[in-house]
């Protein structure tokens, strides 16, 4: 339930561009159209997947205060935690370049449509964001470190992908000319984040206050129970 | 300017106006909007990317003819992050709630992609003074965008600035809370940051024609 929870919540509660505003620069630079959007969408999730688990197992074993104590008593009050920057951003950068070889050895096809954008991908801030959240977040283990990449990195690729449709349609409306291209893009993804924003009703489902409420609610309007079934229906999802 | 030619003054305030790193070369958009709410941890994270990029671009400056080109992002990566562990330690230090607030954004300056814009675009390709110069010129001019949308935000969303109830108690209704002024609470949630930076945009350029992009 863990798992289910915490890969909801980093899709579309704490999603990466909407509620952190992670990755913007390549969101802003690379969603002109559908087509290169989902190529970076998918290296996005791909490199995420790989870099988070890691970064965690560095975390866990090397930077915490008290995380040399494998190595023997002696080093068990060192605290190697401020020199996590550099770790994380030189263990991107080589997995960055350790997947580019490896897709380009095995998988030629992918490597081909991927390609370009995976040396990007080390300046992206999602990246080094989702290793700083995972820190920060203290995320407990190593497969919901993993479950924390990939769902942050879907929940990027579906605003890239979003925003890069809008992009492709808004070229036949008449948009005032100061705001044309990058100002409307800015005011459009305001709006999509204000939508999102929606879904933060989901955190309320294992909330006892909330449960509270909405029975109060309900015993006081029935004609709004099918709304409150709804709620009490993803409340059930969440747990 | 006595002591800047006209060609290195133009370094600074070309970024400044014309050439903005948020507004028109699209870079460090992240940070930018992510920790906006307060016009003091704007103005703290202005000054801590003036200081990365000062430094950080008179660095690749000096050791620029020595870099094998294959490795120059690591190498790039490697003296940003230096300098931002530097400014996240000091921060640590004199200004404790305000780097929790900040978080992972300290962080997260060393993918902006101001930095390794600059590093890549002119502190390769130039001496170091001017190098210096084009450093301070983009970190003044993501500053200054910074500023203004944390003085719009905090202003309408709280009715304080830096902290100071500028605009009268909103619970004791004084000021221009009495005659039913009200907190816009929408400016400090996430969304309002993009549109504002948008509208920012849109002031830029009506005001400068040149700017306007053909589709």
């Amino acid at each position: 339930m863990e798992h289910i929870e915490l890969f909801f919540k980093s899709i579309f509660i704490d999603n990466m561009v909407f509620a952190t505003f992670l990755g913007m620069c390549s969101y802003l630079a690379v969603s002109k159209k559908v087509s290169t959007a989902v190529g970076l969408g998918a290296a996005v999730i791909f490199v995420l997947a790989v870099t988070v688990p890691v970064n965690w197992l560095l975390d866990q074993y090397i930077l915490q205060p008290g995380a040399l104590k494998w190595l023997g008593t002696e080093y068990a009050d060192f605290d190697l935690s401020f020199l996590s920057f550099i770790m994380f951003i030189a263990t991107i950068a080589t997995m960055v370049q350790l997947v580019e070889i490896i897709v380009e050895k095995f998988a030629p096809g992918l490597y081909n449509s991927l390609g370009i954008f995976l040396p990007l991908i080390a300046v992206n801030c999602a990246i080094l964001g989702g290793s700083l959240f995972m820190q920060s977040r203290e995320i407990p283990s190593i497969d919901l470190a993993f479950n924390y990449g990939v769902s942050s990195g879907i929940g990027w690729f579906l605003a890239i992908l979003a925003i890069a449709a809008i992009r492709e349609k808004i070229r036949y409306s008449k948009v005032p000319g100061p705001l044309r291209g990058l100002g409307i893009t800015f005011i459009i993804t305001g709006l999509m984040a204000i939508g999102f924003m929606s879904f933060g009703g989901m955190l309320t489902g294992g909330d006892d206050e909330a449960k509270a409420k909405e029975e109060v609610k309900t015993a006081e309007a029935p004609r709004k129970a099918n709304e409150n079934k709804l709620v009490t229906n993803t409340t059930s999802i969440n747990e | 300017m006595g002591l800047l030619s006209r060609k290195d003054a133009k370094l600074i305030s070309d970024p400044l106006a014309d050439n903005n790193p948020i507004t028109i070369q699209v870079l460090g958009i992240c940070s930018a909007l992510a920790i906006t709410a307060e016009l003091k941890a704007s103005i703290v994270m202005a000054v801590s990317v003036l200081f990365v990029m000062g430094v950080g671009n008179v660095v690749i400056s000096l050791i620029r003819n020595i870099i094998p080109s294959k490795i120059r992002i690591i190498v790039q990566l490697t003296v940003v992050a230096a300098l931002v562990i530097i400014v996240d330690q000091v921060l640590k230090a004199f200004a404790y709630e305000l780097s929790k607030t900040l978080s992972v954004f300290v962080g997260l300056i060393i993918t902006n992609c101001i930095i390794m814009g600059r590093f890549e675009a002119f502190a390769l390709g130039n001496g170091l003074w001017r190098s210096f110069l084009d450093g301070i010129g983009n970190a003044l001019g993501y500053g200054v965008i910074l500023i203004i949308v944390g003085f719009f935000r905090e202003l309408l969303g709280a009715g304080t600035l830096l902290g100071y109830k500028v605009l009268g108690d909103p619970i004791e209704k004084t000021g221009v809370y009495a005659f039913g002024y009200e907190n816009n609470g929408f400016m400090l949630l996430a969304p309002m940051a993009l549109i504002v930076v948008g509208i920012i945009i849109w002031v830029q350029r009506s005001r400068n024609k040149a700017l306007i992009e053909d589709e």
